[in-house]
């Protein structure tokens, strides 16, 4: 086998025949974060402060301080992030492969769905019909959860109500398939989180953060721009800051796509 | 009869505002006996505790029996408006804008001859009730108030000048997502208020009262975010000039002390709302508030600060608590100085536990936000600067002056 | 043992035979001054050391009246015109001034602590001097006066005043005669800053400043000095200077406390034995010159001083005229009304006035007779009143 041409990837990537899509929110410090009742700790918001402008505080210079949370914005989660990972091996955001870092995507669109229930729940059926489609999910692949959720105002994004958030999500049953049964390397949502909105009432609460994590795959939230991929051949590069036992991180997620 | 107030016209916008001027505020140090009383609204004069004559002007030795024993003490604020003048030159220029101003000798009751402000409803000759006020250079003064309420008092041009009566005046309210944001928000209305700024912290995410806080009349929500410079800078830009009190209804209320556990991160939010949300709250908005505290009827006129009663001292029940209070209330003092040459007074009101979710295992006494909404438009009516509002804040006050070391060993029990 | 009463202290007290006051100074005042007090206090010793013959060390006495001269006091004065006297006082007492200055120095001189007391007041006034004056004239002023409209003496004698008219029936009309009569007799006064004829219509439609005081119930504030010399009979001889001899002084402060308002001042203690001391009645004197910063005062203290009683002012003013050729001369110079109010010097003003009415000297109106005249000070609104009083009955040299 002949020494991949990088190069050539790279000459790929400026003539546009792989075109570069931002799957990334902007960090703003309006933007919606994970809401938990106030007695728990909080995932403090993005914030910005700014150092100096070109004036007193720095005649030259612009630049600013910022403070967030390790899960805010469009983040990314290490196992090491729920109870069920805590003790796996290379589980943090500082120790885990970097090759682990870019991996094909596959896209399953269910916005349709969403926009009819925000409930929806991705099915180990829908998968397979997703599958009889566009093909097997590959091993060692993100499965990227399509809803259009980042397309909402941040009222509608958010979807509170009083008895919680609305947002999709996936079943217990579908992420401990797509862990065992098609291994793949993680799962992407455009909601808060990778789990559905009334995920702590399903069994056992928060499974993609339990199924996931508990087997060292990888979450990614907060995405957008997903109805920009294809169903396959999407390649995504998504590597977290390296925080020492960091437990995600916000960071840049961008999808290489092959152009026509 | 006090002419009522009518709500000002639209500012013609081709007039230069006219910039704050401050009455002379130079006071001896026994002098400001005076102002600690008119700070909390009440009337106190020196009491010479060897003789018990009733002594002003403030003196170091009673002119009775020379004892320097002169304490501060509330006394009958009666008396007669025994003759007046009206003063229609000046020399200074805050009078000379103010002219003609009338002031007269009031023979107190328990003593002393008084020279004061007159509220335009007393006559010389009459019965008239003196009242310690602080003025537009938070320095006491001698206001003499007809002996019982007349029609629309509160409309006189002196009292008016000397408190910060909400009426026609615009107010923001930084938090409208609490209980107490929303209670003030009616409060306000309630009072006369002629715009209503709530604040509205992450609006994505829904609260309790939200469609009645809408359905106040006046109140406009607008989004504000303490936490965030950006969030407090727009809203000023856009608002700032005009608003003209601000109240700061923002809250983090959580307990437990310094050991337990949690780190610093509750203690971080704490400060960042509370301590760091008041530094960007007046940053933002002490400038145009400082620009326009003589900007006619609905001149600026003060900053609301909502303090913990444990800024004064620490309740370790809720100690990391009790301590980002009491960094609120040292920078609203440097906030009080930073105001002062605006002719804006903070308000400082002090509070006990609330009758809030936060508060919900602590027994009784609390304080209804309603009842703290009433306090705060009162003492902008009074005009005074430190409130005590409920039970529990009245009963710490007063163990503070008697011992506040066995205040300190009595709430760490 | 208790005090004597008021009666019996005259004659415990010695007379002031043998000691003069020579020699009155003026510098002539202006509305605004450039120059510090030091100027014009310094000119003031100049012209009374030129006027004497003198060389600056040979004053051993000096008496100094200022508000403007902060930081300094009389001592910083001594090294500033290079004195070395061997007596030195501080007048601080605004109206009151000259009389204590010269009852002061008298005893002095008498007492051969000094042998020529130089007594000076001037004071400067600066483009808003007047405000900070008043703003910072006492710590009672500061707290509990000067707040209140920042009226400064307007207001307060406008309380006075008005309390006066409410009960004992003054009138405007009176207080204008008086001013009135005092600008007839500043119209030939060379110091005088204010020179044009006032009528009692003029001044009842002047502009009111604090009612019921109106324009030209007020002093006009400026900068100016007045001097004299204190010395023995036979000092003033030998240089060559009429010497004013002193009949009496009086002296009180913070009379009549209890007074809710001012209705009278501390002389009304003391006027018995005023005129004891000096051996004369009221009817025996020619002129009167009375503080006058506000007309009321001045009638205050007709009564105060016994040439009528307590309330009668207004009927007095009303039966008496008070030019320099009236039945009853007053302010010969035109008083503060008409020739200024230069600070401390104010308290001067009547008793140069008299001194050169005595000695035949005057700049203005002489009066036709000028054998005895009365001076009296009055000063220091502290809060609500003037606490200093002070008379002196003066008689032409022998």
């Amino acid at each position: 086998m002949n020494a991949p041409d990088l190069l050539s990837f790279a000459t790929a990537v400026s003539s546009g025949a792989i075109r570069v899509v931002d799957l990334t929110q902007t960090l703003t410090p309006e933007f919606p974060i994970i809401a938990l009742p106030p007695e728990l700790g909080q995932c403090a918001p993005f914030r910005l402060e700014e150092i100096s402008r070109y004036d007193q505080r720095g005649p030259a210079w612009y630049w600013n301080n910022f403070s967030m949370g390790e899960h805010t914005g469009t983040h990314f989660d290490a196992p090491i992030h729920w109870v069920s990972g805590k003790d796996l091996p290379d589980n943090a955001v500082d120790s885990i492969p970097p090759r682990n870092f870019i991996a094909p995507a596959c896209v399953v669109d269910c916005s349709a769905e969403s926009a009819a229930d925000a409930d929806f729940t991705l099915t180990i059926p829908f998968v397979e019909a997703w599958e009889g489609k566009h093909g097997r999910v590959a091993a060692g692949s993100w499965l990227l959860l399509r809803t259009d959720w980042s397309k909402r105002d941040a009222r509608a994004y958010a979807n509170l109500k009083e008895d919680g958030a609305h947002t999709p999500g996936p079943a217990p049953e579908v992420v401990k398939w797509l862990v065992e049964e098609r291994d793949i390397l993680g799962f992407g949502t455009e909601t808060i989180g990778t789990d559905a909105g009334q995920g702590h009432h399903f069994n056992p609460p928060f499974p993609a953060h339990f199924y996931m994590h508990g087997k060292g795959r990888y979450g990614l939230q907060c995405l957008t721009n997903l109805d920009l991929l294809p169903p396959t051949g999407a390649v995504i590069i998504a590597a977290p800051l390296k925080i020492r036992q960091g437990s995600g991180s916000p960071l840049r997620v961008l999808a290489l796509i092959a152009s026509r | 009869m006090t002419t009522p107030l009518i709500k000002p016209p639209r500012k013609d916008p081709l007039a230069r505002t006219r910039l704050p001027l401050l009455p002379p505020a130079a006071r001896s140090r026994t002098a400001h006996g005076l102002t600690a009383a008119a700070a909390e609204g009440r009337f106190a004069l020196q009491v010479c505790q060897d003789c018990a004559a009733v002594v002003y002007p403030p003196r170091d030795a009673c002119p009775s029996c020379l004892s320097a024993r002169l304490p501060f003490r509330d006394v009958d604020p009666r008396g007669k408006l025994t003759v007046e003048t009206t003063v229609r030159v000046s020399p200074e220029p805050y009078f000379r804008e103010r002219v003609p101003w009338r002031v007269g000798l009031v023979k107190l009751d328990v003593g002393p001859m008084v020279v004061a402000h007159l509220h335009g409803d007393t006559r010389e000759g009459e019965v008239v009730c003196l009242a310690l006020k602080l003025d537009r250079s938070g320095a006491p003064v001698m206001l003499a108030l007809p002996e019982k309420d007349t029609p629309h008092m509160a409309d006189d041009p002196i009292l008016r000048e000397l408190t910060c009566d909400p009426k026609f005046r615009r107010i923001l309210i930084t938090d409208g997502r609490n209980a107490v944001g929303q209670a003030m928000a009616k409060a306000f209305a309630d009072a006369g208020a002629s715009a209503i700024f709530v604040g509205i912290a992450d609006p994505w995410k829904p609260f309790a009262g939200e469609a009645a806080l809408k359905a106040i009349a006046g109140v406009e929500i607008v989004p504000l975010d303490l936490t965030d410079s950006a969030s407090v800078d727009k809203l000023a830009a856009q608002n700032g000039g005009r608003i003209d009190i601000v109240v700061n209804t923002a809250e983090h209320v959580r307990p437990g002390g310094v050991i337990g556990g949690d780190g610093v991160t509750v203690a971080r939010e704490a400060m960042e709302l509370r301590y760091l949300g008041l530094m960007r709250l007046a940053q933002a908005f002490g400038p145009g508030l400082r620009m326009r505290g003589a900007d006619g009827v609905n001149s600026s006129a003060a900053f609301v600060n909502l303090l913990s009663v444990h800024a004064l001292a620490n309740w370790p029940a809720y100690g990391v608590y009790s301590a980002a209070e009491a960094a609120c209330l040292s920078l609203a003092q440097s906030l009080r100085a930073e105001l002062r040459p605006g002719g804006v007074k903070v308000l400082n009101v002090f509070a006990g536990p609330l009758e809030t979710e936060w508060f919900q295992t602590v027994p009784p006494p609390k304080v209804a936000p309603a009842a703290l909404a009433k306090a705060v438009v009162g003492a902008l009516r009074q005009g005074i600067e430190d409130v005590y509002v409920g039970d529990v804040a009245q009963d710490i006050r007063a163990r503070l002056d008697i011992n506040p070391k066995a205040l300190e060993r009595e709430l760490g029990e | 043992m208790t005090a004597p009463p008021a009666s019996a202290r005259s004659s415990l007290r010695r007379s002031y035979d043998g000691v003069v006051a020579c020699l009155p100074v003026t510098i002539p005042y202006r509305r605004y001054s450039v120059n510090g007090a030091q100027w014009w206090v310094g000119r003031a010793l100049h012209d009374l050391i030129k006027g004497a013959g003198l060389r600056p060390k040979d004053i051993d006495g000096l008496s100094v009246s200022s508000f403007t001269m902060a930081p300094d006091s009389a001592i910083g004065l001594t090294q500033h015109y290079g004195l070395s006297p061997r007596w030195l006082d501080n007048v601080p007492l605004g109206g009151a001034s000259a009389v204590v200055a010269l009852r002061r120095a008298a005893r002095a001189v008498q007492a051969g602590d000094a042998d020529l007391v130089a007594c000076v007041a001037g004071d400067t006034n600066h483009v808003d001097s007047f405000r900070k004056t008043l703003a910072h004239f006492s710590r009672f002023a500061q707290d509990a006066v000067y707040p209140y409209g920042a009226g400064g003496a307007n207001a307060s004698f406008a309380l006075i005043a008005k309390n006066y008219m409410n009960t004992f029936g003054a009138r405007r009309e009176d207080f204008g005669k008086l001013c009135v009569a005092q600008r007839a007799n500043a119209l030939n006064f060379p110091h005088a800053l204010m020179k044009s004829p006032l009528t009692l219509d003029a001044y009842m439609a002047a502009r009111p400043i604090a009612d019921p005081i109106h324009l030209f119930d007020c002093v006009m504030p400026c900068a100016g000095a007045e001097a004299f010399l204190v010395c023995r009979e036979d000092t003033a001889r030998s240089l060559g200077l009429p010497g004013v001899r002193v009949l009496a002084t009086i002296e009180r402060h913070h009379a009549f406390p209890d007074d809710p308002v001012q209705i009278r001042g501390g002389w009304a203690v003391d006027v018995d034995e005023l005129w004891a001391m000096a051996g004369v009645t009221p009817d025996a004197v020619d002129f009167v010159e009375t503080y006058d910063d506000y007309p009321v005062i001045s009638m205050m203290q007709f009564e105060d001083l016994g040439f009528c009683a307590k309330g009668e002012g207004p009927d007095f003013v009303r039966a008496h005229s008070f030019t320099n050729d009236g039945d009853f001369p007053h302010n010969t110079s035109g008083g503060q009304l008409s020739v200024g109010q230069a600070g401390a010097a104010g308290g001067y003003l009547g008793l140069v006035e008299a001194m050169r009415q005595l000695t035949g000297t005057a700049l203005g109106n002489p009066l036709a007779h000028a054998d005895i005249g009365l001076v009296s000070g009055f000063g220091m609104i502290n809060y609500d009143r003037g606490l200093s009083s002070c008379a002196a009955v003066l008689a032409r040299p022998s």
